[in-house]
């Protein structure tokens, strides 16, 4: 009913060729992994450094290597060629180099992305080719794949936080913070779309639903809480109990999370569709396992989990899509229909600015906005300012007595009156019209009947 | 324990052969593709800029003439020949694939002013200064051999000579009766050496008729007292008429709906009038910055083209104010005469410079015979395209044209002026008591007086 994979039968790379003696490094951290949008490979990293791609189809190790540095997160880029993961060097002092790095399949590394500083968690936004990472001070960076421009870095505010995750619905970036609240970002903008306070203690994982309706989060006081976002209230859907430092929906709509201390996995399922989740299945692994990252694998019913021993796959029923589209994902993709889709998605490449928090606003027209009137400042401002303008002005002299000092006065100040006239008129129209409309407010306040003989009635013309 | 779980078998998802095609398997589940309306805007975008991009409406131009082009006239059986009569005299016909003269018919002394075949393609009629009007049997073989060879001039078969010189000259349809506009409008028969019947309504010149295709005995003509008028043919009288303030150059019934016709005038505007309704224009069509010269429509009714003296071509829809495309170039001058070939596909154009010039009629249309894959491809960029253009940004790639100096600079003016006198008149309404000023609408303001 399982299968398992472990690590330890994975052959490691000669480490000698690396110039240094290490005894073999059975425990090489807890495990990170991510899958490619079709489910076909799968990106492994563990702490100690320990990075490999592996094809899921085949179960074959296609690329292992040792970067020697911490490594925090590994996430795939658009597809299988390339994937990124964050780093923190600690051979050298001197050198504190702690950047994401992005590599090829091959393992050669391409590119070393300095500014996005010591990150902590990367979210790959397909539809868009934007790379997003939030580091240890707090700060998310949105950087765009294909010509290396960094669209957006921002300082959250949130301190140091572990919890990210991408909402594939509408591209926004969710961002648990330590006291509790959870902002979603986007890249055209320095201030959250959205701020919920989500939990009493700090935010340990968010998951997104794929129908893009559902949010569920998990706090460090061992709760998780389901929000449906269409809907945002101060009370969640649902809380049910949990420790859990990893969440994940699957395509299907079941969620996975950590039952208990970390080495047993607790699936639920919602089996009416009206949004309550009970249990489903639970799966103890060998105690002491930590359990890391929970990941479902796209169109199938797997869920991968990666933990400090290694990696593992276990069988859920009813977790995967089972018809995929061949024009979205296709797990069977030959090189040749790889290359095509590349290019497809590129020429559909989103821009940045059509992240938003309701994407089918897009096509229609903004409402028009009525003109805002002028503030009481401003009028002032505008006043004075054709006064400075009137002022500046310099009169002709003009000769045979004609240009008296008195007389220059009395043009002088006839100008600036005039300047001035067409604000006072513009006053004025707005003064009657305000009256106008209290008058006719006025007018409909019924006086009580015992003063009506008091009442003087208008003479009718 | 048997457990169902997904579990898909390779052979069924690939391809056994290299011959074999790959199959495609499809989920429209909304939730599997995110974000699909901002990726269809995307793809909007992309569309409209691509049609800029390939954007080549100029296919070629077709010289031998040695005066200016005065009259075109297309043969409704034959798709591929054209003829075209210039200033000098020379009548010819161009067969359009190959872009060469195929015949010759020399014999004019003065200018042809008018051209005109006959519905079964066999009688080519023409018109001119020389108050000659002349028929030449339109040689059929030649059309479909291309040899440089054989001799091309042709005698004609007859020449009448009357009173006054013509202006125009248009065939009836399914009949072997063709009118004449010069000092009035004569009725001819192939076989008669003088005109059947002649009508005359004032006494200035008829500067173009035109027969209704769908009903033959209905005749449009517009004259230089600033006139259109409406003959049928079997009352004997000239019908209506109605006085505008500015001369039409030239008319063409809409073949789809042949009570409509449009009126290209001096004033720069093409004006579309309902036959039976003379009171008031159903369409102004405005775009040009000089007067408009000729104007054809499309066999598919839905768009006519218009050659104008500010030496641009362009296209409008139908029932739309404004034009669709414009076709410019340094080398082409005045253009005197426009047709739309037979399917829809190419425009001619005739002008000052001898030249007679072929144009597609959608700039960015792929020529050529499309797989049907291609043509999917056409028609979903069309489409989704279709679906955004109101919005800004893709209304400004579909929108920009580049328009030459001068033509931008005269628009531009135009529109201040007209800006200019809608705030006077609007100035006038506002100062006066309501309702003392009506103001008619541009459809009823051109027209003057209907008889």
């Amino acid at each position: 009913m399982l299968s398992t994979f472990s690590v330890s039968r994975i052959l490691f790379p000669n480490i000698q060729s690396l110039g240094i003696l290490t005894p073999k490094l059975l425990n090489l951290g807890p495990y990170t992994l991510d899958f490619t949008s079709s489910g076909r490979h799968m990106a492994v990293g563990g702490r100690k450094g320990h990075l490999a791609i592996v094809d899921m189809k085949t179960m074959g190790l296609i690329k292992e290597f040792q970067v020697r540095e911490t490594v925090r997160d590994v996430v795939f880029l658009h597809n299988d060629l390339f994937f990124a993961a964050a780093q923190k060097s600690m051979a050298n002092i001197l050198m504190t180099g702690r950047y994401p790095y992005i590599y090829n399949r091959d393992g050669t590394e391409l590119h070393c992305l300095k500014e996005h500083g010591a990150v902590l968690r990367l979210q790959f936004l397909k539809n868009h080719f934007l790379l997003a990472s939030i580091n240890n001070f707090g700060q998310l960076h949105y950087q765009d794949v294909t010509m290396g421009e960094m669209v957006g870095s921002y300082r959250t505010g949130i301190g140091r936080t572990d919890a990210m995750q991408v909402n594939p619905y509408n591209g926004v970036v969710a961002l648990g913070q330590s006291l509790g609240t959870v902002s979603m970002w986007k890249p055209t903008s320095s201030a959250p779309l959205l701020r919920l306070l989500c939990h009493k203690g700090p935010v340990s994982a968010i998951a997104f639903h794929p129908n893009g309706h559902l949010m569920a989060t998990a706090g460090k006081e061992r709760k998780i809480k389901l929000w449906d976002l269409r809907k945002l209230g101060d009370e969640p859907l649902q809380t049910l109990p949990g420790n859990a430092k990893t969440l994940d929906f699957s395509q299907k709509g079941l969620l996975a999370c950590q039952l208990g201390n970390g080495s047993s996995v607790q699936i639920l399922r919602d089996l009416d569709g009206n949004q309550t989740y009970k249990t489903y299945m639970n799966h103890g692994m060998v105690k002491g396992f930590q359990i890391e990252k929970l990941l479902f694998r796209p169109y199938e019913d797997v869920l991968g989990i990666g933990h400090s021993m290694g990696w593992s796959s276990i069988l859920i029923p009813g977790a995967g899509e089972p018809n995929f589209d061949t024009l979205v994902a296709n797990p069977f993709e030959t090189s040749k229909q790889r290359r095509e889709s590349e290019v497809h998605s590129l020429l559909d490449k989103l821009p940045a600015e059509t992240i938003m928090l309701d994407p089918a606003k897009i096509g229609t027209l903004k409402p028009e906005r009525k003109k805002e009137k002028p503030t009481k400042q401003e009028k002032v401002a505008g006043i004075e300012a054709a006064v400075e303008v009137v002022k500046a002005i310099k009169l002709k002299k003009k000769t045979k007595g004609r240009s008296k000092p008195s007389k220059r006065t009395i043009k002088k100040k006839e100008l600036i009156a005039k300047a001035k006239s067409p604000f006072l008129a513009q006053e004025m129209k707005e003064e009657e019209q305000v009256a106008r409309k209290k008058q006719k407010t006025i007018e409909y306040v019924e006086t009580p009947t015992s003063l009506l003989r008091f009442v003087r009635k208008k003479a009718t013309a | 324990m048997k457990v169902k779980v997904i579990s898909r078998s390779a052979d069924e998802f690939t391809k056994e052969r290299s011959q074999d095609l790959q199959r495609v398997f499809r989920n429209f589940d909304p939730s599997i593709r995110t974000q699909e309306k901002a990726v269809e805007y995307v793809r909007a975008q992309n569309a409209a800029k691509l049609d800029k991009i390939f954007a080549r409406p100029f296919v070629g131009a077709m010289e031998g003439h040695i005066d200016s082009i005065s009259c075109m006239a297309k043969n409704p059986n034959h798709l591929i020949g054209i003829f075209s009569g210039s200033m000098d005299g020379e009548i010819r016909l161009w067969d359009l694939a190959s872009r060469r003269t195929v015949g010759r018919f020399p014999g004019h002394k003065g200018a042809v002013q008018g051209l005109t075949v006959s519905t079964d393609g066999r009688v080519l009629v023409s018109c001119g200064t020389d108050s000659t009007v002349r028929l030449w049997s339109v040689p059929v073989s030649n059309l479909l051999k291309e040899d440089a060879s054989s001799d091309k001039s042709a005698q004609p078969r007859e020449t009448y000579v009357w009173k006054n010189a013509f202006r125009s000259v248009d065939h009836q349809w399914n009949s072997d009766r063709f009118a004449t506009g010069g000092a009035g409008v004569d009725i001819w028969n192939h076989n008669r050496s003088a005109p059947e019947q002649s009508y005359q309504w004032g006494t200035d010149t008829v500067v173009s008729v035109r027969f209704n295709p769908g009903e033959p005995h209905i005749l449009a003509t517009s004259a230089s007292d600033r006139s259109i008028a409406l003959y049928d043919l079997r009352m004997g009288k000239p019908t209506s008429k109605f006085i505008m303030r500015t001369r039409t150059n030239s008319i063409c019934w809409n073949p789809m709906e042949p009570i409509n016709f449009t009126a290209a005038n001096e004033d720069s505007n093409c004006y579309s009038f309902d036959c039976r309704k003379f009171g008031e224009a159903t369409c102004v069509h405005m775009d040009h910055v000089s007067a408009v010269m000729d104007i054809d429509y499309s066999p598919t009714g839905r768009e006519f083209v218009t050659g104008s003296y500010d030496r641009t071509i362009m296209i409008f829809p139908y029932n739309a104010g404004h034009k669709r495309e414009i076709y410019h170039t340094k080398r082409m001058q005045r253009v005197f005469c426009v047709k739309y070939s037979c399917d829809g596909s190419y425009v001619i154009s005739g002008s000052d410079d001898t030249n007679l010039r072929l144009w597609k009629s959608k700039a960015s249309e792929q020529l050529g015979v499309l797989l049907p894959r291609e043509q999917k491809k056409h028609e979903y960029h069309e489409a989704v395209k279709n679906r955004y253009k109101h919005l800004p940004e893709i209304k400004r790639i579909v929108r920009h044209r580049h328009l030459p100096k001068p033509i931008y600079k005269a628009g531009k003016q135009i529109r201040e002026q007209n800006e200019s006198q809608r705030k006077k008149q609007e100035k006038r309404k506002a100062h006066s008591a309501p309702g003392s000023i009506v103001e008619e609408p541009l459809r009823k303001r051109k027209i003057i007086k209907v008889e």
